[in-house]
């Protein structure tokens, strides 16, 4: 019986083929929507976490300013950080291997005519070796250079790619608004990315450089702090915490006018906006899953009346109203199914392109297909059983007479 | 008589049936008392608006009267429920209509597979007794021609299939000629006179022509919902 009445609405949903595609939009779209969202986030996270794997879990980072004080990050009302905090974090904090601070900018570089909007970091060396960011032709910094903010820099392999089309950069200038420096290093490639960012697409200056003839403040927006193993971030983290406290009075009941993250923290950060992004696409795919479902309800009550006579014949000669019933539920039921498939290729489809396009990962995942497959069907059987009950619960009379 | 002493297959006793209320209150029947024997081949006859197509939906449970008593076997069956009906229809009721009602999009042997479908018989058994019904009404060799491609008189066949096919005790026909030339509707009845005769099928068959009824050994004449007058018959009250 249940072949029977699958084998029938096949047959009935081909006859009104583009009537029943029409119908099914709402299901398809919602259920594109979810899969491409899922695939897309599930890349994403996936990526983020390869990114944060590639800062190393040792890696703690510290910066101004609180996300509920500045959104930015910036330090509008807050104090900035010193390089003093960094020095004084190296000296003072058991069980650190490396302080490296930094600042930075997204600016435009030009070379030879070509530009390049890239981001600017004033660092040392250090930071190099806390990233364990090695370099693959020419040299690091030489002390010299980084006390008296020399005009020199080294560049990412993106930057030489982009710059240079790929030739040998070392020894030529790269001019920085005021400042026109000369290629002293190029890292080795790292073909990843982190946050969206492409870490071979990086211009590094010493930091005295850059805060003269960049920034032109002596400020600090991070400092990256390494500590000597994963056992140690917790204490390093705490010690941290107290020492800025101190170095920027504050008093007991005030909070934190800074930020010491980690990596997992800034993972879990990642892991909320995505949560939020996702909640927001999934309130679409809800809302567009119940319009299909009320398309598929109105379709089927015009295919009930259209069908009045048919199902009094039926109902005549001996149908039961629970087999009226089944029929008219499969029928919604394999319409809503075929949506879902649609749905699943079409968002499989654009979850491949995004992916592609974005740069991470494409991850189809069975269970979220499954899912999708399954929550259509639901939607059929759910906006289907009002139509079919009015079926079922036809007068045979009354529709026998029905022209 | 021995007939006497098995109860009528089938019984009205002061049948109502009351459309609507007040003013536009239509009485369709009016205390229809009739009693047909297993075997009987009956014409009920009447002028249009007589009642005489309620009185048949009455008695194939397609509707329920608003008075009076039915007993099919000598059992009450006016109140059970409408699922117990449809059980009792599909169980031992066979209908044909005027119009035919096929299925417009099924072959003719689908369309006599039907009720075995909805029955619970499957696949080959089901095929089989479809196949042999249609053998029965004389359309051998016509099992896949759709409606469509038949004759009026050729689909008033597979329609007299589709209800002979779950082997009914009792066969209803609305007006079965109704849409047919002359010839053809004589070779209708001559048929349902031998499903009567041969097969032991008892026909009930609602008819306003004359020259129809009389195939039938027993008239009945409603008018007004009420049984008029009768003619032939054995068992007649």
């Amino acid at each position: 019986m249940l072949l029977e009445s699958i084998r029938l609405a096949f047959g009935a949903i081909w006859r009104n083929a583009l009537r029943s595609l029409l119908t099914v939009l709402g299901v398809t779209i919602g259920v594109a929507a979810v899969i491409t969202m899922v695939t897309l986030g599930q890349g994403t996270t996936a990526e983020v976490g390869e990114s944060v794997a590639s800062l190393g879990s040792n890696l703690l980072m510290v910066r101004p300013g609180q996300f509920s004080q500045t959104p930015g990050g910036g330090g509008v009302g807050v104090a900035s950080l010193e390089e003093a905090d960094a020095e004084a974090i190296a000296r003072q904090v058991d069980s650190v291997r490396i302080v490296a601070p930094t600042d930075s900018r997204s600016l435009t570089a030009l070379a030879g005519g070509v530009d390049l909007f890239t981001t600017v970091i004033g660092t040392d060396n250090r930071y190099l070796d806390a990233r364990e960011w090695k370099v693959a032709e020419g040299r690091l910094f030489e002390e010299g250079e980084v006390l008296a903010g020399a005009s020199v820099c080294i560049v990412g392999a993106g930057v030489v790619d982009e710059l240079f089309g790929g030739g040998s950069a070392l020894g030529e200038s790269i001019r920085l608004r005021r400042l026109v420096c000369q290629i002293v290093g190029v890292l080795e490639r790292k073909g990843g990315s982190a946050f969206g960012a492409n870490e071979d697409d990086v211009i590094i200056v010493p930091l005295r450089t850059f805060q003269r003839r960049i920034s032109g403040n002596t400020g600090v927006t991070l400092i990256y702090v390494a500590a000597q193993d994963e056992a140690a971030i917790t204490q390093v983290k705490d010690d941290v915490t107290a020492l800025m406290r101190e170095r920027r009075h504050l008093a007991t009941n005030e909070e934190n006018d800074f930020m010491v993250m980690d990596m997992r923290q800034i993972a879990s950060m990642l892991d909320t906006v995505m949560g939020v992004l996702t909640g927001l696409l999934g309130a679409v795919a809800g809302i567009s899953l119940v319009v299909g479902g009320i398309g598929i309800m109105n379709i089927m009550l015009a295919s009930v009346t259209e069908r009045t006579r048919e199902i009094g014949i039926r109902l005549a000669i001996g149908a039961r109203e629970s087999q009226v019933l089944l029929q008219f539920l499969v029928e919604a039921t394999v319409l809503s199914g075929i949506g879902g498939l649609i749905g699943i290729v079409l968002g499989l489809a654009l979850a491949a392109l995004g992916a592609a396009y974005l740069g991470v990962p494409f991850t189809p995942d069975l269970l979220v297909v499954l899912l999708a497959f399954g929550f259509s069907c639901l939607v059929g059987i759910g906006f289907g059983y009002f139509p079919a009950r009015r079926a079922a619960r036809l007068d045979p009379i009354e529709a026998l007479r029905h022209e | 008589m021995q007939a006497a002493e098995a109860p009528p297959l089938v019984e009205l006793r002061g049948i109502e049936k009351v459309y609507g209320t007040g003013e536009g209150q239509v009485r369709a029947l009016d205390g229809l008392d009739l009693a047909i024997r297993r075997g009987e081949f009956v014409a009920v006859m009447g002028p249009s608006g007589s009642g005489k197509s309620t009185a048949m939906n009455v008695i194939g449970y397609l509707d329920t009267p608003t008075g009076g008593e039915y007993l099919f076997d000598g059992v009450p069956v006016q109140s059970v429920m409408r699922q117990q009906r449809t059980l009792l229809r599909r169980s031992f009721l066979g209908f044909v209509f005027q119009g035919y009602n096929l299925l417009s999009r099924n072959t003719a042997l689908e369309n006599v597979e039907l009720p075995l479908t909805y029955r619970g018989i499957g696949g080959q058994r089901r095929r089989e007794l479809a196949r042999r019904a249609l053998h029965r009404v004389g359309l051998a060799g016509r099992e896949e021609h759709l409606p469509s491609q038949l004759s009026g008189g050729q689909q008033q066949r597979v329609a007299i299939a589709r209800a002979i096919v779950s082997n009914p005790a009792l066969l209803l026909a609305d007006e079965p000629t109704g849409n047919l030339d002359t010839t053809r509707a004589r070779d209708i009845m001559n048929l349902l006179v031998e499903l009567n005769r041969d097969d032991g099928i008892t026909v009930v068959m609602v008819t306003h022509e004359a020259d129809m009824a009389a195939y039938c050994q027993r008239r009945i004449h409603v008018v007004d919902g009420r049984v008029d007058t009768e003619a032939g018959g054995s068992g007649a009250a």
